[in-house]
């Protein structure tokens, strides 16, 4: 540490050169902070922790095919199951096909399944009171600029009413925040009653899109998941039972292999990265052998000559890289905020944060080992007379 | 004083740099080609034009000795321009796919407000007014060439990957449709029979998903049913499986209701007295575009995502470049200082010493846009990869890296080295010969 303003000024003995090396360095971090965000954004689902307990049991054959209401309460009597709740799709849309929004019908039970999502003691009574009565995320509702209050119409893609007019009139009754670790993307939703969507439309009767089971215990979920298929076995409707996390990384999955694309791309932005800076560390290093030379000369040990010129390559990482990051943190939101919902990024987390500055640490020390190695067998006489 | 004419100098060559990126942008190949040209008879016939060679000769043939620093542009720039243009191919591709699936002879129906054929259910009158609405050809035996179709969508194993399932759509077509999509041609097998559990499968499909050949058997809504065909198109058609609608509707409980209704049109003109009939009728209440731009429409949304976000990440890679390559060229001409400053003080000009400099950035920036796209062609040309669609199923698209994309991508690459010589050129050009001599 108290050799930190030699390392100091030895980084910033030419000013352009080290200037220019950061903004390479900064755009890459940049980069990297963005394409981490889209990572998680497209695997979150897959990962978070909240759903650990819940099973999702959609029908084997397909997804757009439907199950009976009535296999609920056979599900409820396996034991290690706690609850079990179901939704369907309703494929709404908000006055323009464009504004697409994600909305189901849920069961009565739906809320406390869900913890995450958090609705305030009236606005939940008022939304168990309200047979239109529905509930949205926080950013859905800025979307569009929703008010508890608001009765509004929601197009469906797929249901028309008895009456064969497909738009549903809807009473806004609460609006939500999901608690923190939900899966990205869950303020995002439109809930409402499944009662309301059963009585309604026109063509189902008693069908449920899926179930969700919560589990008493998430160690059982095999011996759950097993149990509740086999009971619709061989019957014209059955089932195929997976954790909330394999649902929706299957999901992700179908999409295109997001993780393989980010990780090509930082594949070659990295490589770039590695080996314009280490250039720019032999560089100075080549330009600094004097001075090498008379440091040691004076009596600085091989080691801390090394072990200087090896904390110079990391703090230049550190610099750019901590300066990219903080860019791509603040331009994440305006990104998500810009693209009117259409691709919600999630903020720059503290994960994102570590691997970045392990990237960083590790790449710096990558790109000074050499010219440290250099350094520190510098043989001062040689390096003196200029040989 | 001194700082004002330093602070415009640096802003003419802002100006300078950004109307090159202007002008650069809306360069076609051919003007390309006539700077190209115009900038080797000036080589050859002017003196400056000669001077201007040598140096550059000069510059060239010390490039070995700096082959470490100059591989950084080389690579850096290749970098770039492979992201790009892989991105543009996955764009280019999905949009082609689905793109060629469409043409002005023959139009969709889909129940009003549906978007696409998985939402949408037409009951057998509805679809019978449609098929009989003006403006559809009939065949020989006054039939009108329509198809009824079914679309549903099934879960099965991807290849490579048993455990994970995808969901692939099975359209139910009548046989109008070898009339209505001629692009469709069996490859293998044959045509499935009318009435039986019978599927012949997409190319792209059978590529993606498991046990899809010919004679293999699988299950789906509780029976059995066989492939007995395979079938290429050369669109998006091929990421589907294909039955009879009669037989895909008895096994998912359809009955006799349809979800799109494909006729083949009298003329393009046509088009308008058909969608003018639909519409107008009270009977029935539906969605009519022609299949041009209903598929065009479906591949907007990803096209253009792919499109932002390849050139975004291009973009800050490329300001990453741009500052590798300012930084290998500083020190190339710091390196090359005191010999420039020689051939100053013995008469050359400003011009060869900064046309050379730029020359010499530019080369290495085709070096690496070439190496870039190269790579990039030979990985990811024909490339299949699949993505949801609008049925809530796969498409499976190739990528395609064509030619003006290549172009493309040896444009940015020009464009990162002559910004990244540009002003290094410019100042190995302004540096007084004194100082420059007294230097090192």
């Amino acid at each position: 540490m108290k050799y930190l303003h030699l390392i100091w000024a030895a980084l910033f003995r030419r000013k352009s050169r080290t200037f220019l090396t950061l903004v390479s360095i900064l755009a890459a971090f940049l980069l990297f902070g963005m394409l981490d965000a889209v990572r998680i954004a497209f695997t979150s689902g897959g990962n978070s922790v909240v759903g650990v307990d819940r099973l999702i049991v959609t029908s084997r054959y397909s997804i757009i095919q439907s199950l009976p209401a009535s296999l609920a309460t056979r599900v409820a009597a396996i034991p290690g199951v706690a609850t079990v709740g179901h939704a369907n799709w309703f494929g709404g849309i908000f006055q323009d096909p464009k504004n697409f929004v994600l909305s189901f019908a849920v069961s009565d039970n739906y809320l406390d399944m869900y913890k995450e999502i958090e609705l305030p003691a009236d606005q939940r009574k008022a939304y168990e009171q309200t047979r239109t009565g529905a509930i949205v995320g926080a950013s859905l509702a800025k979307r569009y600029g929703w008010k508890v209050g608001d009765k509004i119409p929601l197009q469906s893609t797929i249901f028309p009413r008895k009456n064969g007019d497909k738009t549903w009139p809807f009473d806004i009754v609460g609006i939500y925040t999901p608690a923190k670790g939900a899966a990205n993307g869950t303020d995002q939703q439109f809930l409402f009653h499944w009662t309301y969507f059963d009585e309604a439309n026109a063509y189902t009767k008693g069908t449920v899109g899926w179930y969700i089971v919560k589990l008493t215990n998430a160690k059982e979920a095999d011996r759950v998941a097993k149990a509740i298929d086999a009971l619709s076995a061989n019957s014209d409707h059955e089932t195929k039972s997976q954790s909330e996390q394999a649902f929706n990384a299957s999901f992700a999955k179908q999409l295109g292999n997001i993780g393989l694309i980010v990780g090509s791309i930082m594949g070659a932005v990295f490589f770039t990265l590695i080996l314009l800076t280490a250039n720019t560390m032999a560089q100075a290093v080549r330009e600094r052998t004097n001075e090498l030379a008379v440091l040691k000369t004076i009596g600085f040990s091989s080691r801390s000559v090394l072990a200087m010129v090896l904390s110079e390559g990391v703090l230049l990482l550190l610099i750019g890289g901590i300066l990219g990051l903080a860019l791509a943190a603040v331009l994440v939101p305006i990104i998500s905020a810009g693209s009117g919902g259409m691709l919600q990024l999630p903020p720059i987390g503290t994960g994102t944060w570590v691997l970045g500055i392990v990237l960083m640490i590790v790449i710096g020390a990558a790109v000074g080992a050499l010219p440290a190695m250099r350094a520190m067998r510098l043989n001062i006489v040689d390096a003196l007379a200029g040989r | 004083m001194k700082a004002m004419n330093k602070f415009f100098f640096g802003l003419g060559m802002l100006v300078v740099v950004a109307a090159f990126l202007a002008l650069w942008i809306s360069l076609p190949w051919q003007g390309v080609v006539i700077i190209a040209v115009g900038l080797a008879l000036w080589m050859v016939f002017t003196r400056r034009g000669r001077q201007t060679w040598s140096v550059t000769r000069v510059g060239l043939s010390t490039l070995r000795q700096r082959i470490g620093s100059s591989s950084v542009v080389v690579i850096g720039i290749a970098g770039v321009v492979g992201v790009l243009v892989a991105m543009l191919a996955m764009s280019d591709g999905f949009s082609a796919t689905l793109q060629s699936a469409g043409n002005d002879r023959t139009a969709i129906v889909l129940r009003g407000g549906s978007q696409a054929e998985l939402n949408s259910v037409m009951d057998r009158d509805s679809a019978n007014v449609v098929m009989q609405a003006p403006g559809v050809r009939k065949d020989a035996q006054g039939r009108p060439t329509a198809s009824g179709e079914i679309v549903v969508v099934a879960n099965l194993p991807m290849k490579g990957d048993p455990n994970s399932d995808a969901n692939v759509p099975i359209r139910g077509v009548s046989d109008a449709v070898w009339g209505l999509r001629d692009q469709v041609r069996i490859t293998q097998g044959r045509k499935f029979k009318p009435g039986l559990r019978e599927l012949i499968v997409g190319e792209g499909a059978r590529k993606q998903f498991e046990g899809l050949d010919v004679g293999k058997e699988l299950r789906l809504a509780g029976q059995t049913w066989t492939v007995v065909g395979v079938f290429a198109s050369g669109d998006v058609l091929e990421s589907e499986l294909w039955g009879d609608t009669q037989s895909v509707a008895s096994a998912y409980r359809r009955g006799s209701s349809v979800q799109s209704i494909t006729v083949l049109l009298d003329s393009p003109q046509a088009f308008d007295t058909f969608k003018a009939a639909l519409v107008s009728d009270p009977r029935i209440k539906v969605d009519v575009t022609t299949t041009k731009e209903y598929f065009g429409k479906q591949s907007e949304g990803l096209t253009k995502v792919l499109r932002i976000v390849g050139i975004v990440v291009g973009a800050i890679m490329a300001v990453g470049a741009v500052f590798g390559a300012l930084n290998t060229m500083f020190a190339a001409i710091a390196a090359r200082s005191r010999e420039i400053a020689t051939l100053r003080a013995i008469g050359f000009r400003g011009i060869p010493v900064v046309v050379s400099v730029m020359l010499e950035t530019m080369l290495l920036a085709l070096i690496g846009g070439a190496i870039g796209a190269g790579i990039v062609w030979a990985i990811f040309n024909g490339y299949t990869a699949s993505t949801l669609g609008a049925n809530f199923s796969q498409v499976v698209f190739q990528f395609k890296v064509s030619p003006a994309l290549l172009w493309t991508g040896l444009k940015w690459a020009l464009a990162i080295g002559f910004i990244g010589g540009l002003f290094p050129a410019v100042r190995a050009a302004r540096v007084p010969v004194t100082t420059a001599l007294r230097e090192l």
